[in-house]
């Protein structure tokens, strides 16, 4: 039943999905050519949250533009801001301390964990299971304590800072990140139990929404999604930035290609997470934040660059061409889900409308990162 | 007994308060419930532990005006809910609650439910229909074809039971349980060694008749947003919603009175109508538990389910009771 | 066949641990808090919108320089300052100097995103978070905050 069916019959009618829907998780509206339950076509329309972040970046100064880029992923906002900073830094040429890089990737791998957390009961959700969200949610809120405590802050964090962070960790956030790694692990076997070895879940993902990995090369899918089709590529791992080389973890990859490959890269990646989180609190160094030197204004040099990071979505990609004056002349985001979602088109056709939506929530699509 | 006019409107009005009363309070327990599995209160602010809150719930759907859809067959859509929750209204006059209390009892009391219980399917069919909806018309054809084949194993069961007592009046049955558990219709006996399958295999059916999780495909909330009452406001929706939980609360009835032995005592003690309330709110607080436990199903997975392993086992059960009966 | 079996036994079981699993919830402690009767303590670095610190005078602390105004991305603070003449003590002598008072610092929450690059800016101590989160209305003009006037009611 689960093949997908390639006809084209003579009648179908037209279905909008979104862009006020519960599977969407957004505004992503999803105009479906229909032949009673089974989708004929697809249409992914765009732009019902658009905020230029572009130009915005554009038209303000490097230091106006760091708080935008929490906004663009809600859910793993530390993540894009990473990158923002990297690449500034890389074109300004500003030395980071050691210590503000370990808690960075710190707080990035702990903002990975929580996007992940909430995917997965979103996830679950989406497939019609309300109690593994509350779980998650749960967990999840002590990641949010902790960031708040160090950041201010508990979803836009806006903590980094060009050439450093805003603020210290202290003791407390380093206690409570020790406490909460084994308190995760434990939570992560009441998943398995709950959801990862039910058997309807089984069944609704295994061998659903396959997305082969040529497809995910034409369509340029990064992450998870990619992973789960076989294709071993981590930004961390491939093009190593920050000090994620220091860290021994693995990077899970799957080769069945269906929903369940990608739901199971996710949570296998927040096993890693905790492992380089474990590692960081571990090889801490003292010393600074912030660099002694650091310029007054931000002025990059003439030029053109570019920093990839992985976010909890997959790789986000930022160029910078400067002028060098004080906005950047050219500001391009490669976020990952916008790649990734366009798959979603292609991958849908000739499935039911459950299984297609089931697809999309193990895309994780986040809305306004798609957007931008 | 004689059904006098007095008689039947004083078992209607007790059945519809019955109903009603059940429908406010089964959601203001499922609410707690579920909300004491995901570790919260659940509703608990209007009166001691929220018990206040169906009432506010139903002033609130009663205020709310009722709006028609431009382009609804406005027939359909208006006799929908009241076609949902009259036959389940309907069947309660049939159920024997203990010894003395019932209705109006009646030799064919099993197929009367059976056959309002298809109505459930037709009102539904009218609801998505009739509001204009595409998500509803979906949710509509999934759920007449879910509670088809559904009542397939179901009823072949439910033959099996017929046929190991010989009456199809539920009063009968729930008697010739009595005594203790080891005389239930649960445990395997001589004659049908395979009853607890076919109580699982009942208790399946019931979840999936009433269209409860993990079987509710008919308002599968994340791919139809509603399902076949996308368009219902008011009490319109409040009808669907009381229809939904008197069917429970039917379902557990018959369950109770096919295999858990009425409202006998497990020890055979001061049978009466305390331990059949017992036994099905039992039952549909492990209704409430299964829906905060699971994911929905997909549905061609749920019609495999019926038709590849429901079905053939309780054929299989139904030939074998009837070939031990013979011998025994 | 055997296949057909052990599915259906797995299933069940599977079926029966996702259940164990959540009736050991059901009897767990309640971890949420209820809200309006209960609120959880904000944390120390808590960024709520801004609000002007004073000195022991009384006065606020800014020189009104303009630092946070062009360090905000959104353009939400604006501020007026005149300046005053007041006479110092320098070597013996009495001098007249002139000084930046502030006379108006309007903050727009509207717009504000909440990212702490004014704070940040400021290098005269004069700004600082407030931990209010508790702001509703149906108006818009109730976000349009006078910190001068807020600095003299909490004085008040």
């Amino acid at each position: 039943m689960s093949a997908p069916i390639h006809i084209r019959p003579d009648e179908t009618f037209t279905l909008n999905v979104g862009p006020q829907h519960p599977a969407t998780h957004g505004v992503l509206r999803v105009k479906m050519e229909m032949d009673g339950e089974y989708i004929v076509k697809a249409e992914t329309v765009l732009g019902y949250i658009h905020r230029m972040h572009e130009l915005m970046g554009e038209n303000r100064t490097y230091p106006q533009v760091l708080p935008n880029l929490s906004r663009l992923d809600y859910l793993g906002a530390l993540g894009y801001t990473h990158g923002h900073v990297l690449a500034v830094e890389r074109a300004a040429g500003i030395e980071v301390p050691e210590r503000a890089e370990y808690i960075r990737a710190i707080t990035v791998e702990l903002n990975r964990v929580a996007s992940h957390l909430f995917w997965f009961g979103a996830f679950v959700m989406d497939l019609g299971g309300f109690t593994p969200l509350m779980y998650a949610i749960e967990d999840r809120e002590y990641i949010l304590d902790m960031l708040e405590a160090i950041t201010g802050s508990r979803l836009t964090y806006c903590y980094y800072r060009f050439g450093g962070l805003y603020n210290d960790i202290d003791d407390d956030f380093i206690a409570a990140a020790k406490a909460f790694i084994p308190r995760l692990r434990k939570s992560l076997k009441k998943y398995d139990g709950l959801v990862t070895g039910n058997i309807i879940f089984r069944k609704r993902l295994e061998g659903i929404g396959p997305i082969s990995a040529e497809m995910c090369r034409k369509y340029g899918a990064t992450g998870p999604v990619a992973r789960g089709s076989g294709i071993d590529f981590d930004v961390r791992k491939n093009e190593p930035y920050s000090v994620y080389p220091e860290f021994d973890f693995d990077i899970p990859v799957y080769h069945e290609c269906d929903s369940l490959a990608r739901y199971k890269v996710r949570m296998d990646e927040m096993e890693q997470s905790l492992r380089i989180i474990e590692q960081g609190l571990e090889k801490l160094p003292d010393g600074p934040i912030m660099p002694k030197k650091k310029p007054k204004l931000i002025k990059p040099p003439k030029g053109d660059y570019y920093q990839a990071v992985e976010t909890a979505r997959g790789s986000f990609g930022i160029r910078i061409v400067s002028d060098g004056t004080k906005n950047a002349y050219r500001f391009k985001l490669r976020s990952p889900t916008y790649s990734n979602m366009h798959m979603f088109d292609e991958a849908c056709e000739g499935m039911m409308i459950m299984d297609a939506l089931a697809m999309m929530g193990s895309l994780d699509l986040v809305i306004p990162e798609i957007d931008r | 007994m004689s059904l006098t006019l007095l008689n039947a409107v004083v078992a209607v009005v007790i059945a519809i308060g019955f109903a009603a009363l059940n429908a406010a309070y089964l959601v203001w327990a499922e609410r707690r419930g579920a909300g004491r599995i995901q570790r919260r209160p659940g509703p608990n602010v209007n009166g001691p532990f929220g018990l206040l809150q169906p009432p506010a719930d139903g002033i609130k759907l009663m205020t709310k005006q009722l709006m028609i859809p431009g382009g609804a067959d406005k027939a359909l859509f208006m006799v929908a809910p009241v076609l949902a929750m009259a036959p389940a209204i309907m069947s309660f006059v049939t159920i024997p609650f203990s010894g003395s209390i019932v209705a109006h009892s009646m030799n064919i009391g099993v197929l009367m439910i059976f056959a309002f219980a298809s109505m459930g399917g037709l009102a539904i069919l009218f609801a998505g229909w009739g509001s204009r909806n595409k998500y509803g018309v979906m949710a509509a054809v999934r759920a007449v074809s879910q509670s088809i084949s559904y009542e397939v194993p179901m009823l072949i069961t439910v033959i099996t039971i017929v046929m190991m007592t010989g009456t199809m009046d539920l009063k009968e049955l729930a008697l010739s349980q009595s005594g203790g558990f080891w005389n239930w219709n649960l445990f395997p006996s001589l004659s049908s060694p395979l009853m607890p399958v076919a109580f699982l295999i009942f208790f399946v059916c019931t979840l999936a008749e009433t269209n409860r999780a993990p079987f509710d495909l008919g308002e599968a909330e994340s791919e139809l947003v509603a399902g076949f009452h996308t368009e219902y406001g008011s009490m319109g929706f409040g009808l669907f919603f009381m229809g939904e939980y008197a069917n429970i609360v039917i379902g557990a009835s018959l369950t109770t009175i096919l295999f858990l032995g009425g409202w006998g005592c497990p020890f055979g003690l001061f049978p009466g109508v305390w331990w059949f309330l017992l036994k099905i709110y039992l039952l549909i607080a492990t209704f409430i538990w299964i829906r905060w436990t699971f994911p929905r199903t997909t549905i061609y997975g749920l019609l495999n389910l019926s038709w590849k392993i429901l079905i053939p086992i309780s054929l299989f059960n139904l030939l074998l009771t009837a070939g031990l009966l013979k011998v025994f | 066949m055997g296949a057909y079996f052990s599915e259906i036994f797995r299933g069940l079981q599977s079926l029966a641990i996702g259940m164990g699993i959540t009736f050991k919830e059901f009897f767990q402690p309640v971890v949420t808090v209820p809200y309006p009767y209960k609120t959880i303590k904000m944390s120390a670095r808590y960024r709520g919108h801004i609000e002007l610190i004073e000195n022991e005078e009384g006065t606020p602390n800014c020189v009104a320089c303009g630092m946070c105004q062009r360090a905000c991305p959104s353009g939400c603070i604006s501020l007026a300052s005149k300046s005053v003449e007041y006479e110092v003590e320098v070597k013996g002598e009495m001098k007249t100097k002139k000084k930046k008072v502030l006379t108006k610092y309007n903050l727009n929450f509207t717009t504000c995103s909440l990212c702490g690059s004014c704070v940040e800016s400021c290098n005269f101590g004069a700004i600082e978070f407030s931990k209010e989160y508790n702001l509703a209305s149906s108006r818009k003009e109730d976000f349009h905050f006078d910190l001068l006037e807020r600095l003299k009611e909490r004085n008040s």
